[in-house]
C-alpha cells in the first residue's frame, strides 16, 4: 500500500465513519428506548427469529476479504431491521466496499421480507424469505454465496465492476429449530437477475450455535457465559439451473461468536476460511448492532398518529 | 431518470414501506382490552403433557431473581415494568395466568401467540424459560386484576 493511498484511504474512510458515527448519535437521541437483546451470532445463516413487532434493530457489518489476482477488499453494510408485526420481518441495507489500492463505491441497497409460515413452534419452523436486490457487480459483502460465485469474480477494478447493474430477486427457504439449547439452521437460496437471460442459481448456508450457559444468572452482568453465543456456520453455492452442483463454487466454513451485552449492544466476529480453491482464503467478519424497541410507536406519534 | 436520482427514489419508496408498517402496528398497539381474554384463552389450548410439565427451577433460589432480570430484558416492553399490563400486553398478575399451570406458561412462553404479536421465546433456553415461569409465578395477584377486568394503558 503506497504512503499516498494509505492517506487517501483513511480521508475517505474516516469521513464515512464520522458520517456514520453522527447518523447513529441522531438516531440514539431520537429513539433512547432499547432493549437487551438476544441475538444470533450468524453472518450468513438466518434462523427463524423475527425481529420482535415494533421493535428496530440498527446494524452495522463489515467482511474483510483477502483476494488472490486482485488487491484484498473491505466491504461494509448496514441494516435496518423492523418487526412490522410477529409474523413479518422487513429490513433495508445499504452496501458499499473499499478496496484497497483502488476506490469507496456505494454498491447497492437490499429490501428483505422475512414471513413466518407457522403460528406455533414446530420440529423444524419455516420462515419465508424475499428479497430484492439492486446492486452493482463491485458489490462484495458476501451476505450469501450462490450459483458459481467464486473469488476471481471479486478481483474486477472498481471502475469496471461498477458499470454492471443487478436487479435481483432473492428467495430463501429458512428453517430453523432449537433444541436442549442448540440452534440449527437451514437455508436454501434461489436467485434469480432480472437483468439480461440470467438463469436461476442456487446456494445455501447452515449454522449450529450454543450459548455458553443455558441458565441466567441472577444479577446483571456484562461477562456472564449466558451473554455469549457461539456456534459455527457453512455456506456456498449450488450452481445455477443449466449446471447445478458443486462444479466450479465456492464453500465457505466459519466459526461464529456473539456478545449480547446488557448495554443493548451486541456485539458479532466470524472468521470465515474458504474450503477450495474457488474460495477466499479468508473472510473476517465482524459486526455491531443495537435494538430500538418501540420505534413502530415513537414514529406513529411523530407522524400524529393516535 | 439518472441512476442517482432513481436510486434515491426508489430508496425513498423503501423508507416509506419501512414506516408504513411502523404506523399500522404502532396502531395495533393501543390497547384492545377485550383481546386479553383470547390471549388468556391460549393458556387453555395448551397440550395435557405440556401444562403438567414441572418446573425444575420451582425450588431454584437463584430463580426468581434470574427470571426478574430476563423479565426486565425481553418482557416488560410489552406487560409493564410491574407485569401488570401495558400497551401491547396483558397482566401477567391476573388471575388466569396465575392460575396457570408453570407447564402452561413454559408451552405458551415457546410457541408465543403470533397472531396476536406475541413472539416466539424459544430462542431463550428451556432453563432460562423457566426463570420466567419462576418469576411470573412470584407475583401473586389480586381477584381485581383478572384478565377481564384489566385495562392496560
Amino acid at each position: 500500500m503506497t504512503l499516498e493511498f494509505a492517506d487517501d484511504y483513511r480521508r475517505r474512510h474516516f469521513s464515512t465513519l464520522s458520517c456514520a458515527l453522527t447518523l447513529l448519535a441522531l438516531f440514539l437521541a431520537l429513539f433512547p428506548l432499547s432493549a437487551p437483546a438476544q441475538e444470533s451470532p450468524y453472518m450468513v445463516t438466518y434462523d427463524h427469529y423475527l425481529e420482535e413487532p415494533g421493535s428496530l434493530e440498527v446494524e452495522y457489518f463489515s467482511t474483510f476479504g483477502t483476494q488472490r489476482g486482485g488487491p484484498d477488499f473491505h466491504a461494509y453494510w448496514a441494516e435496518f431491521e423492523y418487526g412490522a408485526t410477529a409474523w413479518w420481518t422487513t429490513e433495508l441495507y445499504l452496501d458499499g466496499q473499499t478496496t484497497f489500492g483502488d476506490s469507496t463505491v456505494f454498491t447497492g441497497f437490499r429490501w428483505e421480507n422475512r414471513i413466518r409460515l407457522l403460528q406455533r413452534e414446530h420440529f423444524v419452523n419455516p420462515v419465508l424469505y424475499i428479497e430484492y436486490e439492486q446492486t452493482n457487480g463491485a458489490d462484495k459483502i458476501l451476505k450469501e454465496v450462490e450459483g458459481h460465485d467464486v473469488e476471481a469474480d471479486y478481483a474486477v477494478p472498481n471502475a469496471i465492476a461498477r458499470q454492471e447493474h443487478d436487479h435481483e430477486m432473492e428467495f430463501k427457504l429458512l428453517v430453523s429449530k432449537t433444541f436442549n439449547g442448540w440452534n440449527i439452521a437451514e437455508n436454501t437460496i434461489a436467485t434469480k437477475n432480472l437483468t439480461g437471460g440470467n438463469p436461476w442459481e442456487f446456494g445455501y448456508a447452515i449454522g449450529a450455535s450454543r450459548p455458553l450457559a443455558l441458565k441466567a444468572s441472577a444479577k446483571r452482568c456484562s461477562h456472564c457465559r449466558e451473554n455469549f453465543i457461539a456456534g459455527v456456520e457453512m455456506y456456498g453455492g449450488l450452481g445455477d439451473r443449466y449446471s447445478f452442483g458443486l462444479h466450479d463454487t465456492s464453500h465457505y466454513l466459519a466459526p461464529v461468536v456473539a456478545w449480547n451485552l446488557p448495554s443493548d449492544w451486541t456485539l458479532r466476529f466470524s472468521p470465515g476460511f474458504g474450503l477450495n480453491d474457488n474460495s477466499h482464503r479468508l473472510l473476517i467478519r465482524w459486526g455491531v448492532s443495537r435494538e430500538f424497541s418501540g420505534f413502530g410507536a415513537t414514529v406513529a406519534r411523530l407522524l400524529g398518529a393516535h | 431518470m439518472t441512476q442517482p436520482a432513481s436510486t434515491l427514489a426508489a430508496l425513498t419508496l423503501l423508507l416509506a414501506s419501512l414506516l408504513l408498517p411502523a404506523t399500522s402496528a404502532a396502531q395495533t398497539d393501543q390497547p384492545s382490552p377485550p383481546n386479553n381474554n383470547s390471549v388468556y384463552a391460549e393458556l387453555a389450548k395448551s397440550p395435557k403433557k405440556a401444562a403438567t410439565r414441572r418446573n425444575p427451577l420451582a425450588d431454584d433460589p437463584d430463580a426468581v431473581a434470574a427470571g426478574s432480570k430476563l423479565f426486565a430484558q425481553h418482557c416488560a416492553e410489552c406487560h409493564g415494568e410491574a407485569a401488570d399490563g401495558g400497551k401491547k400486553g396483558p397482566s401477567l398478575r391476573a388471575s388466569e395466568v396465575q392460575e396457570a399451570t408453570p407447564g402452561a406458561l413454559f408451552w405458551l412462553l415457546t410457541n408465543g401467540v403470533v397472531r396476536k404479536g406475541m413472539p416466539v421465546w424459544s430462542k431463550l433456553p428451556d432453563a432460562q424459560r423457566w426463570q420466567l415461569v419462576t418469576y411470573i409465578k412470584s407475583l401473586g395477584g389480586t381477584a381485581n386484576q383478572s384478565g377481564s377486568a384489566a385495562s392496560p394503558q
